[in-house]
């Protein structure tokens, strides 16, 4: 059996057309990213069935739910959906909420139980009550239980973090790590925020204006150089991964080994060995075609070759660099001239900030 | 002084109409209702706006139309006297059929704009959950919409107790089958029995007040709430 999602839509709207067609590994935390406009929910309407694209494909695994002439309605595609706003019903109480959809699932599809989802979202405080009395983050983590209670064989989220704040999102995103690690339900996650990309992924798909701009590995698809235009100056930046080489006590830091180069972090709490994904935002990458001459406060300096160099255009460029695995750097326009960087040329990648994912 | 004989069965028939034409008015009232509230059809102005005819038509004409319709040689008549025998004019059935007609307005329009106010989330929830359309109707949409059924429920059953013209066209005034409440005011005042007409007139106004004290007061101390 194939664990594929294989999906093909084309939806035409006055002044908006959603052209996708994506083959995804159906397992693990699928990100859809994209600006608002560009078709992410859509998308999840038509994966979900509550929309209808004519002549729509979609096939999960060895399931059919849409080709020529098939269309399973939603409500027997054992999808589980969560947005934004967390839908409860207001009539039932949380334990009714939880178990509307448990109630309408055949007992032999069943492979998850009330008591399994409770535990592992930590719900059971809040059975007996109304969904009114719940702050965001548990009305959320009730949602996301009412979804999964329901067996499915695809979850999917449309922003589900969106209308909480930090400490709300940081509560919930280990819950959503481990709806992943214990139930194995492969999961497609709508989001525009970069945070939660890195700190969810491995797979992601970029939509812009309705087309898919690039799709894979989260690390590949961040050091795109024609991400600009989707993440902004901002957050556009390379994403690794790393392993915990070790700590240096005196000076409080930690040693990160990447590709046999070594990167300096603040002090982490992380046992040596470990892996951590660290993000290096373009715009804190400078470069330099010698080593520094003498002393630099630069910490972090990696060798690196010249890649691919960007779009020109304004004052500023992006060079994506090959340091074992790529890393973007945007550098002045005027820079470019003064170094007469040639794609393959050594260059020293001196990073002025990390910021690790957790 | 005797308190004077009130005949008690012009009052127990229109409660029978009343509440047989709200039973069958629910049942037919809510799909076309769900369908206004969710439709992108251009018809829905011209089903909205039929729907709404009674609010505004004198109910003489109503009335008359009916009688023609009804009648051994109307469209509806013509058929059930083929089949029964008699035809559905001057019936306590032509009433019923009648009143769901005329007081079509006062259930539709509650429970449209209910349907309307809880929208389409909760069904499109309840769907992904694995509830079939009629499932999620029952499981949630109409707990939601209960305002919209109470209001539906009081409105009709008022409006229904209180319709005069229609009545008497279709119906005539034989006492027991088709005499209901308000024709037995008209001809208490037209004998000149006041007192009579007193009586069940303020019984009428007082009934009618009260239900709508209820429905205001409930609407608003009825929040949707865990049962």
């Amino acid at each position: 059996m194939k664990n594929l999602l294989e999906a093909k839509f084309r939806m035409n709207y006055p002044g908006f057309n959603l052209d996708v067609e994506l083959n995804l590994p159906a397992k693990g935390v699928t990100v859809v990213f994209g600006p608002s406009g560009s078709g992410k929910t859509t998308l999840l309407r038509c994966l979900s069935g509550l929309e209808r694209a004519p002549s729509g494909i979609l096939k999960l695994a060895d399931q059919v739910w849409q080709d020529e002439g098939i269309f399973i309605p939603i409500h027997q595609r054992k999808v589980g959906l969560v947005f934004q706003e967390s839908r409860l019903f207001p009539h039932l109480s949380i334990q009714q909420n939880l178990l509307y959809g448990y109630q309408r699932t055949q007992s032999v599809e069943r492979n998850l139980h009330l008591d399994e989802v409770v535990e592992v979202l930590g719900l059971a405080a809040l059975l007996k009550r109304a969904p009114d009395k719940l702050s965001g983050g548990e009305k959320q983590r009730v949602a996301i239980g009412r979804a999964l209670l329901t067996s499915p064989k695809l979850l999917l989220m449309d922003e589900p973090l969106a209308s909480l704040d930090m400490q709300r999102k940081a509560e919930i995103i280990p819950f959503i790590k481990r709806i992943e690690d214990e139930f194995k339900t492969p999961i497609i996650y709508v989001t525009h925020s970069v945070d939660e990309v890195l700190q969810l992924v491995d797979t992601m798909v970029i939509l812009q204006a309705g087309k898919v701009a690039n799709f894979g590995p989260v690390q590949e698809v961040f050091s795109d150089v024609q991400l600009r235009e989707v993440l902004g100056e901002e957050q556009l930046g390379a994403v690794l991964e790393t392993s915990v080489a070790g700590h240096d006590e005196e000076f409080e830091l930690t040693r990160l080994d990447f590709m046999g180069q070594t990167l300096n972090v603040p002090k982490q709490n992380i046992d040596v060995g470990q892996n951590l994904r660290v993000h290096i935002h373009s715009k804190d990458v400078s470069l330099s075609t010698a080593p520094p001459a003498g002393v630099t406060s630069v910490l972090n300096i990696l060798q690196a070759k010249v890649a691919k160099i960007g779009t020109l255009g304004g004052y500023s460029v992006d060079i994506e660099l090959d340091a074992g695995r790529p890393i973007l750097a945007t550098i002045t326009r005027k820079s470019l001239a003064n170094l007469n960087l040639k794609p393959g040329q050594p260059v020293y990648a001196h990073i002025k900030a990390i910021k690790m994912v957790h | 002084m005797d308190l004077p004989l009130i005949d008690f069965q012009p009052i127990w028939l229109s409660l029978q109409l009343a509440g047989v034409t709200v039973l069958i008015l629910l049942v037919w009232a809510t799909p076309l209702a769900w369908w206004l509230a969710h439709t992108r059809s251009r018809f829905r102005v011209v089903v909205e706006a039929v729907v709404a005819l009674p609010l505004v038509l004198p109910p003489t004409v109503l009335g008359f139309y009916m009688l023609i319709l009804l009648g051994p040689h109307g469209w509806v008549g013509g058929p059930v006297q083929a089949l029964t025998g008699s035809a559905l004019s001057f019936s306590f059935a032509g009433l019923v059929f009648a009143s769901c007609i005329y007081s079509l307005p006062f259930v539709v329009q509650p429970l449209h704009s209910a349907f309307e106010s809880v929208g389409k989330v909760p069904l499109e929830t309840a769907q992904s959950l694995g509830a079939s359309r009629l499932d999620a109707f029952f499981s949630v949409i109409s707990p939601l919409a209960r305002r919209g059924y109470l209001t539906a429920v009081v409105l009709g059953f008022a409006h229904t107790l209180g319709e005069f013209g229609v009545v008497l066209m279709v119906g005539g005034n034989i006492p027991g089958k088709t005499k209901v409440i308000s024709i037995e005011i008209y001809d208490r005042v037209e004998v000149l029995e006041y007192t009579q007409a007193h009586i069940l007139s303020a019984g009428l106004l007082l009934f009618s007040f009260l239900v709508l004290v209820m429905v205001y007061s409930i609407n608003r101390r009825l929040p949707v709430q865990v049962t």
